[in-house]
Parts: structure tokens; sequence; C-alpha cells
């Protein structure tokens, strides 16, 4: 097996996304995403059954594809990956039984990796070069919102803080609903919000009172947000009025990027920490991206944020913390691993 | 040129073969329906082994396409076709009862069977087959089909629970229809039922909820 620079096919399906990703070493080479999205949208959220047929039906095609993109013959791949968790679990195990039966058929090791810390290792493949640990990573999307000390990408990973209730992401998909917005919310809750007034309505910051920080000093929590974002409009439409839905949205979307970005800088200043990198499709919030930047800025952190492309639950991701193994050494997985709907960041390759 | 089948399912439990020119040379099978993901890697690895095939010396995929489960099927028919997709092989959808119909007919061609999945909320998935043609394939005249137990009866008829596949039988089968020419199923797993999702009527009120909660 090359450990220079291997050539490496990565497979994620722990949520919505059928992801492969073919890198080498950390040189990008495809990226191919196969989203369920549109089929979730009459539900309103990601529907755990609808999401794991949708990824059989998509790997074959999501396969050919990356491989013809990336220009390369299968029997010359080094290895293959796949997520083994934490996410949906008969979504993960899509890829886990595809992941073992294709590493077989080509006679290639294997290796099950940690879909939290792959967005970390996503960043290896951008443009401006190897990222300098440690650092802190805010991964925010529609299944995990999380605060992760990263010393060191492929050894030592800590979990700060998480969501205790709903990701980042879905409240942005409830929120919507409530405002008669379709899903997913992120990208239309943004839109509205534009024309808003983020200052018009002061929605509660979850888990930031005094006696919360003391347990939960990096964790988050968006169900409380979500309530009394549905409460005040429930109210004012009762009494018959018109729902100001631009500056509720633009009021709702601060709150969220207020908590989550004071919590991250806290961090990164509580263990001295002058780096930030941000990932989940929730980056794709361009006022998150802003109110990083600032804060970032003011307290001395450098943030990095990877191509979008690369933000959203995809396999080159997968296939570059793989890489990273390799690269480091590492042994292949055995062929006995599971999916884990609740894999521990501590877990980053797993035996 | 010789016909190198893996066969996969995973309808129920976990089995896997190795069927070259109709005859089985390894197999493996387990009934637990809990670890399907866990177990597909080794099993697929030792049958290969045992009987002494390189991956690249197989011809074809067959894959038990259900009726079954599906969280587990799912994870069999993804590693057939991702096997498939690797080592450049035919993949070779089926139905898994005709499996069972065929272990049952092999040794009774002329009898009647009825291979029954059991669907949950009293409901079960029956295929029911009339013996075996000329080139020893089961004649299905009914099914799959979901109905509730005791809606398809057939006097005379013998009935098998589908709670082991084997995919030895299956890889048996699928020889027999390459050999006599017969198409497969397209590329869908037989769910034979939509996925359990109740269409929401909006979001439901919180100001209501609240005062209920208070006293
Ligand atoms: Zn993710």
């Amino acid at each position: 097996m090359n450990r220079d620079a291997p050539l490496v096919l990565g497979i994620e399906t722990s949520c919505d996304e059928t992801g492969i990703g073919i890198v080498r070493g950390r040189e990008l080479l495809a990226n191919v995403i196969a989203s369920s999205m549109d089929e979730h949208a009459r539900y309103g959220g990601v529907v755990p059954e609808v999401a794991a047929r949708a990824h059989l039906e998509a790997l074959r095609p999501a396969l050919t594809e990356a491989v013809a993109t990336a220009g390369i013959r299968l029997e010359d791949l080094d290895a293959v990956a796949v997520t083994s968790g934490p996410g949906l679990s008969g979504a993960l195990m899509v890829g886990v039984g595809a992941a073992k039966a294709l590493a077989l058929s080509l006679d290639k090791p294997l290796y099950a990796v940690n879909h939290l810390v792959g967005h970390v290792g996503a960043d290896v493949l951008g443009e401006e070069g190897p990222l300098e640990y440690p650092t802190i990573a805010l991964l925010v999307s529609g299944g995990h919102t999380s605060l992760l000390l990263v010393r060191d990408l492929t050894s030592d990973v800590e979990l700060l803080g998480e969501t205790i209730d709903d990701a980042a992401g879905e409240a942005f998909d409830k929120v919507a609903r409530i405002l008669g917005l379709p899903y997913p919310g992120g990208p239309q809750i943004d839109r509205v919000a534009a024309e808003g007034d983020p200052k018009a309505i002061r929605f509660p910051r979850g888990l930031t009172l005094p006696k919360d920080m003391e347990k939960h000093r990096y964790d988050f929590s968006f169900s409380g947000l979500k309530t009394a974002v549905a409460r005040w409009v429930e109210v004012r439409r009762d009494a018959g009025e018109e729902i100001p839905i631009a500056d509720v949205a633009a009021s709702f979307r601060e709150a969220v990027i207020d908590v989550l970005t004071s919590k991250t800088i806290a961090a990164c200043k509580d263990y001295g920490v002058p780096r930030l990198l941000l990932g989940g499709g929730v980056v794709a919030n361009a006022r998150l991206r802003e109110v990083a930047q600032q804060r970032a800025d003011s307290a001395g952190v450098e943030l990095r944020i990877p191509a979008f492309s690369l933000c959203t639950d995809n396999g080159a991701m997968i296939a570059a913390l793989a890489s990273e193994l390799i690269m480091e050494g590492a042994e292949p997985s055995s062929l006995n691993f599971g999916a884990d709907s609740t894999l521990p960041v501590t877990d980053i390759h797993v035996h | 040129m010789s016909n190198v089948i893996l066969s996969i399912d995973t309808s129920a439990g976990t089995s896997i073969a190795v069927v070259k020119d109709g005859t089985v040379l390894s197999s493996r099978s387990t009934p637990d329906t809990m670890r399907h993901a866990e177990i597909i890697g080794s099993f697929i690895h030792e049958v290969l082994s045992e009987a002494g095939i390189a991956s690249s010396e197989v011809t074809h995929v067959a894959a038990g396409m259900g009726p079954g489960p599906f969280t587990g099927l799912r994870v069999g028919i993804a590693a057939a076709d991702a096997f498939a997709f690797g080592a450049g092989a035919i993949l070779l959808p089926m139905n898994s009862h005709d499996a069972i119909a065929l272990e049952f007919l092999d040794t009774d061609p002329e009898n009647n069977v009825a291979v029954t999945t059991d669907a949950r909320r009293k409901e079960e998935y029956v295929s029911f087959y009339t013996g075996l043609d000329d080139q020893g394939c089961p004649i299905r005249a009914h099914g799959p089909a979901i109905q509730k137990p005791g809606e398809y009866i057939v006097t005379d008829s013998a009935y098998v629970q589908a709670t082991e596949v084997p995919a030895s039988w299956l890889g048996v089968l699928a020889e027999r229809m390459l050999v006599a020419g017969r198409a497969f199923l397209p590329f869908e797993a037989l769910y034979l039922r939509s996925p359990d999702v109740t269409m929401s009527n909006g979001p439901k009120r919180v100001v209501q909820e609240m005062r209920g909660g208070q006293k």
C-alpha cells in the first residue's frame, strides 16, 4: 500500500446525502454527492427510512460517477474508507455493507472512520495548506451541533460540547415551518432574514445563563428557542396581527448564531487555541460566516472554512481522514465493525 | 466460460454462498437478524477463501432483494451491488422467496408451496409456487404480496416460513435462470410497504401545549 499519497475512495451515508469521494493523499480527485433532500421536503425533515432507501439507489450511480470524475482505475485504489458513525443507523448500514463488499471485491484494505472527525478532516483538502493543531472545530448541520477540541486529527479529538436537544439545522427547519416557509429551512430563513431586523425581537439564547454555563459551558440547546418563536408568532396570529416574518427570521437567526459563535470563541479563549474551523451544512449560512469572522478577528483567532461542497456531508472528507490515518501508518479496520449511531468523537478510527 | 456466482441474502438472517456452474462450493449462514452489517464482511471473505475463488473470478453476484425487514435487507443488497461494481461482475437481483421454494421443491417438484415472511402488524408477505418447470426453476403463481394471514390459502399446499433464506439455493437458482435465459428482477428492494411516516399537518401549537401543561 502506498502510504505517502494513498489513493482512497470514501463512502458516506450517515444522513441524507450519499457521498462518494476520492482523494490521493491530500489532493481531492472527486466529490460526488447525491442528496435525498427533495424526498424529505414533504415531511419537513429527514425521514430515516426514506434516507436509507435513497442511499441504496444512489450508491452505484455515485460510485460510477466518482471513479469517472477522478479518472482512476478501481484496481489502483490503495484503500476504501467508510463512515461507521455517528448518524442514522439504517442509513449508515447501507454504506458499511457496501464498503465492506467493495473492499473485498478489490482485495483492498478498509478503514472505518468517524463522521464528525471527517468534517474536520475535510480541511486538509483545501488550498490553504495543512491545518495546524490544536484547533477548535464547530460542526453545525441538520444532524449535529458539536464543538470539538482537536489536538491531533488522527489521534486526539475531544468533544467539548454538543446540542442537548435539536441540532441547529433542525431548529432552522422547524422555525421555517412555523413561518410557513419550505424545507430545508436554512436557506429560506437566510433569504427572508436579509430584509429583517436582527434586533427586532430578543429571543432567548439557550444555555447561556450563569447557572446553565456551569454545567453546559459548551453545550447548545435550540428547543426552547424554537418554542419561543412559535409562541411569539401564535400570540400575534391569534390576535389577528400580521407577522413580521423578516424580523422574526432575522431575530431567530441572530439568536442561533450568537450562541454558536459566542460559545465557540469562549472555547478558543478558555483553551488558548487561536484557530477555529467551521464545518457542516449550516456553514452555508452567510450570516454565520460573517459573525464568526468578526468575532474570530476581534479575538485574534484564525478562522478556516472549507469549500461548501466539503462542509456538507460528503465522501471526500471520509477518504481524506482515512488517507491521513494511512499516511501515519494506521492499520486497516477488521471486517467486523458495524454501524454505530452514537459513535463518540474519541473513536476516530474504528477497528 | 464458467459462471462463478457469489450469492448474498440478508432478507432474514445473513446468508452467503459461492456457486460455480451450479455446484455450491461454500456457504455461511446465520439466523441472527440484528447484526447484518457486522457479519457480512467476514462471511463474504470466508466463502471466497473456502471456495478458493479470487474476487476477480466472480462473474455474477446474486442478490436476494427480499421481501424482508427493511434495515437488514438493504445491507445485503448494498453489499451485492458494491461487490458487483468492484469485481466487474453482473448483478442478478432475485426474489428471496424463490430460493426457499427451490430448496423445498427440489426433492418434491410436483408439490405446491407457499413461502411467507412475517411483515408485522398482523400481515405477511406470501409467494405461492406450483412446482418446478423444465429448467428446474420454481413456478411462482402468486406474489410476493402482502396480506393478512390466511387471506391467501391454497388447499394441499405446504407452508414454509422464510426465517432463513439459503443463499446456496439462491445461487443455484441464479445459475439455472442464467442457463435458461430467464429475466432477473429490476434493482428494487422488495419492501412491499411505504416508509412509515405520517404527514404532519403543519407545526403543532405550542401556546395550547404550554397551557395544557400548567395547573
Ligand atoms: Zn455531518
